[in-house]
């Protein structure tokens, strides 16, 4: 990637960070931790990678994303209104009565969402129907999709693992979010699905590990994902909060929302990286 | 009298899907390692490469099914009632009603009928898990006939269906001119004294129990209620206004299903006795099929003792 269209890309992933802090900042709700650090491989995919078109949010033949870790909506909703599949001003009516950005994806009313996920480990099924339905109807599309380390721990995940990888679901990619915290603590402390790679490698998948927050990393990783005969599972090594000093690493910033204070702080911080790449 | 035939509902399912494989390529079959039990195996052995097998995996399955869906093909998904509807409850309600997905599961061997399997196979309380999902159709065919049809016709809705069947080979009870509609129920017998809404393998019994309360000067209306949602509305509260009685009967729980839905609607609109024929909250437990219904009380006598009581509390 050359100088100029990382700088570009790291000017969006600002922009995506301060959309997610405006959106849980005004539900007074939701999850910021989970939703920055997977920032940089939603803005890749939708800016960089994917075969969309915002005006033409239904395309037959478009890629399609799934994000098996529903929670982190603020993040996905941020990178489709910075898109351009609606309006950047929607993403402060998040979790609001009427608004279409419910709490977690709802493929229903939301331009863009490819599948409504939210409960933990359904995603990844239907990305691997979706990608299935590729294969079998003959159509050249790929599907992708991100889930959370936490998330890998429901046994639903490996059901589809295994059925990917029976069926070399090559057009399938999905991204682990490993952050290293869940809920109640560290995946360690709670449940740790490690070693994350030798399990998809078991189920006959292809893994890459990188650094989930760069975008090198992410783009060197999703072409080689496209060359293999097989699922490709990305274990992308991320910071939890990542882009707010505070959130950073913390735990209790998985599902909480800032206070007004706070939110000044965040975005304070965010308007002076966005300041120094101008 | 001749031989009655009795076929499997679930043979209906099977001989539908190849039907609609020869005319139609634009749908996939899943199933959970049951193919040879459910009857997705006929599709199977006609188009091997239109059947995806998921193994023993429903949640999986069911998600899978909503993946195909949400790219704008047909899927129809198969296992046992208890997997479909009670493992994969969640699947089902998140992944497939919540962005009402155009999914139909056929799920097969429900009910006490399923015999010597016992208690952990012996699916009483799907239809009231299915019927709490928004948007679900569910339809009981009362027999093979009548389940091919629904199949045939499940394929025009838009939205999630959940299809169930029946292990037991059950009387035939209607021929190739009988004419099936989503949602209407239909009037298999008139009468004026009480109504019996049976549905699935209690349709047959009913009918038979029209005889028996006939033979004792009681005139009773049987109507098949193949869809338990959406209920067909009109023709039960016209049973409740015209008979002023009801009798239901189903070979599942009396909570929650068709018998839970006509009374949920009649207490609202007309109220009349309801009393609901069904497995009486409890498990069922291994044995011959014929003999677990006998012992159940899912029988014709059974129907026409609750239709004599009901026509007592009449007011």
């Amino acid at each position: 990637m050359d100088a100029a269209a990382k700088k570009e890309l790291e000017t969006v992933v600002l922009k995506v960070r301060m959309g997610i802090i405006e959106g849980v900042h005004s539900a007074k709700s939701g999850h910021p931790g989970g939703s920055l650090s997977c920032a940089e491989i939603l803005t890749y995919l939708y800016f960089v990678h994917m075969n969309i078109d915002p005006e033409n949010p239904k395309m037959e033949n478009r890629d399609r994303f799934v994000l098996s870790k529903g929670h982190a909506a603020p993040a996905l909703y941020s990178v489709l209104a910075n898109r351009g599949y609606f309006d950047v001003g929607l993403l402060k009516t998040l979790r609001h009565i009427g608004s279409i950005l419910q709490g977690h994806p709802d493929m229903k009313h939301i331009p863009g969402v490819d599948m409504s996920t939210g409960s933990l480990g359904q995603g990844i099924s239907a990305a691997v129907g979706m990608a299935l339905s590729a294969k079998h109807f003959g159509q050249n599309y790929r599907v992708y999709s991100i889930l959370g380390d936490g998330e890998i721990e429901e046994g639903q995940v490996w059901e589809a693992a295994m059925f990917a990888g029976n069926k070399g679901l090559s057009n399938l990619t999905a991204f682990i979010d490993y952050n290293n915290l869940q809920i109640d603590g560290t995946i360690e402390e709670v449940n740790s699905a490690c070693p994350i790679d030798k399990k998809f490698e078991a189920f006959k998948w292809h893994t890459i590990t990188i650094d989930g927050n760069d975008f090198d990393q992410i783009e060197t990783a999703l072409r080689e994902a496209e060359a293999v005969d097989k699922p490709t599972a990305i274990i992308a090594k991320t910071v939890k909060g990542k882009g707010v000093s505070y959130m950073e690493n913390a735990v209790n910033w998985h599902g909480a929302a800032p206070n007004d204070e706070l939110y000044e702080q965040a975005m304070s911080e965010l308007k002076a990286a966005l300041a120094g790449m101008q | 009298m001749s031989e009655i035939k009795k076929v499997a509902t679930r043979v209906g399912f099977g001989n539908a899907l190849v039907e609609l494989g020869a005319k139609r390529d634009d749908f996939i079959v899943l199933d959970a390692d049951l193919a040879a039990a459910t009857q997705t195996g006929m599709f199977k052995k006609a188009f091997p490469d239109r059947f995806y097998d998921c193994g023993i995996a429903e949640a999986n399955m069911m998600g899978i099914a909503a993946g195909i869906a949400a790219t704008g093909k047909k899927v129809v998904c198969s296992s046992f009632a208890m997997f479909a509807a009670g493992r994969a409850f969640e699947q089902v309600r998140n992944s497939i009603g919540y962005p009402h997905l155009n999914v139909i599961i056929g799920a097969t061997h429900a009910g006490i009928s399923v015999g010597e399997d016992g208690a952990t196979h012996q699916c009483c309380e799907d239809i009231a898990l299915m019927r709490t999902i928004p948007g679900m159709t569910i339809i009981n065919p009362a027999d093979v006939t009548e389940a091919q049809k629904a199949v045939k016709a499940a394929f025009e809705l838009d939205g999630p269906v959940y299809m169930r069947f029946g292990r037991l080979a059950v009387p035939v009870i209607f021929d190739d001119s009988y004419r099936f509609e989503v949602g209407k129920g239909v009037e298999l017998r008139a009468g004026g004294d009480v109504t019996i809404i049976a549905t699935g393998l209690l349709v047959n019994e009913a009918l038979q129990a029209y005889e028996l309360l006939k033979n004792e000067g009681i005139s009773a209306r049987v109507i098949n209620m193949h869809t338990i949602k959406p209920l067909d509305r009109d023709i039960v509260i016209k049973a409740a206004e015209e008979t002023g009685a009801i009798v239901t009967a189903e070979e599942h729980s009396v909570i929650g299903g068709l018998g839970g839905a006509v009374s949920e609607l009649l207490s609202e609109e007309c109220p009349v006795p309801v009393l609901k024929l069904g497995v009486y909250d409890t498990f069922g437990h291994s044995g011959p099929a014929a003999e677990l219904l006998d012992e159940f009380g899912l029988r014709a006598v059974n129907i026409a003792d609750k239709a004599k009581r009901a026509v007592a509390m009449k007011k």
